[in-house]
């Protein structure tokens, strides 16, 4: 039940800012300091959730087969590669380190 | 799915108006691309322990990639739902930001808006922006939209399903897909100083936080990273010009 909550308050959430976007007259959000707010915001909550969901098993911190994955995936991003290669690197290379 | 947004950027030449086939090949492009890494999205959500039916009403309803990374991983950590959904939350309102762009661009008539407003995300506007007029732009915006939605259902099913026959996900490494995808959205985005603060802070806070704070409350702790770096480097910038005078 509780995921079912969870699952309509992020679809109604994010519906409504969607909409709200296309609705609202341009200018309203569009001060500097907003606009530079909201593109920072990304920025902050998906380094967090790389690093989280890299380090730790929702509790505690931990170093595992994961950060070798990731690793990887970074290395994979630096050379330039497509965001699909990225995601199956970081898959295989994580999968290879378990199974040693 | 910026990295990808931003290849197809560079493909299109701004002084020549494109052909129909090269904007519908740019948004086919866009759409197969991010469609399949719904594969991942279904994997990890049936590996998170949400059910079928969940998994597939969040690629259905939410439709913006990061936000259910995010509340899944959130869920699966044990948060309270309303603080998962917040995290989720908070990463979906740059989208707003999309539609404002949009919305002049594109000139939906008001009757449109609650449809098109489901598909307004990182790469239909990346798409859509990048075209001259507003007649491409709605054929980039309503192509990708199209071709990303029904990918991105049809492949969160898939991977749902393929998790169960997989067993335990965690032994073919799909545990590192969702952290992946972070990564690759974030990785275009380190452009600036700034950019690379922010996400350095947010990645010490996160991790100061989470052996201590209640499950999903880190992560809205780190975007704090984005107010502050904002307002020490306002403070720096207005002090070295004081030393100028």
């Amino acid at each position: 039940m509780t995921t079912w909550i969870a699952i309509g308050v992020t679809a109604a959430g994010c519906y409504l800012v969607k909409l709200l976007g296309l609705s609202v007259p341009a200018g309203v959000l569009e001060r500097p300091l907003v606009r530079r707010l909201a593109a920072l915001l990304p920025v902050a909550l998906l380094a967090a959730l790389t690093a989280q969901q890299t380090f730790s098993d929702g509790r505690q911190l931990l170093l595992d087969a994961r950060a070798a994955g990731l690793g990887a995936a970074a290395l994979a991003l630096v050379l330039r590669a497509p965001f699909l290669v990225v995601v199956a690197v970081a898959v295989a290379v994580t999968a290879g380190v378990r199974a040693l | 799915m910026r990295a990808v947004s931003e290849q197809i950027e560079i493909q299109t030449d701004p002084a020549a108006p494109p052909a129909d086939s090269a904007v519908v090949r740019d948004a086919l492009g866009v759409g197969v691309a991010v469609g399949l890494s719904g594969f991942a999205f279904g994997v990890t959500s049936a590996g998170a322990g949400l059910g079928l039916l969940q998994t597939c009403a969040l690629s259905l309803l939410v439709f913006t990639g990061a936000s259910q990374f995010a509340l899944v991983g959130a869920l699966a950590a044990g948060g309270n739902p309303f603080t998962a959904a917040a995290g989720a939350f908070f990463l979906g309102v740059r989208n707003a930001f999309y539609g404002l762009r949009l919305s002049g661009l594109l000139g939906l008539p008001r009757a449109v808006r609650p449809l098109a407003a489901q598909w307004v995300i990182d790469e239909t506007s990346a798409v859509a922006l990048a075209q001259p007029d507003r007649r491409t732009a709605r054929l980039g915006f309503t192509v990708t939209g199209l071709t990303l939605y029904v990918l991105w259902n049809l492949t969160t099913l898939i991977g749902a399903l393929g998790a169960s026959a997989l067993g335990d996900t965690d032994a073919w490494g799909l545990d590192a897909a969702g952290p992946a995808v972070f990564l690759a959205l974030l990785a275009p985005m380190l452009s600036g100083t700034v950019e690379r603060a922010v996400a350095g802070v947010g990645v010490l806070l996160v991790l100061l936080c989470q052996p201590v704070l209640p499950a999903g409350v880190p992560v809205l702790v780190a975007a704090l990273a984005a107010p502050v770096v904002l307002t020490v480097h306002g403070r720096m910038a207005r002090g070295t010009e004081g030393e100028r005078r």
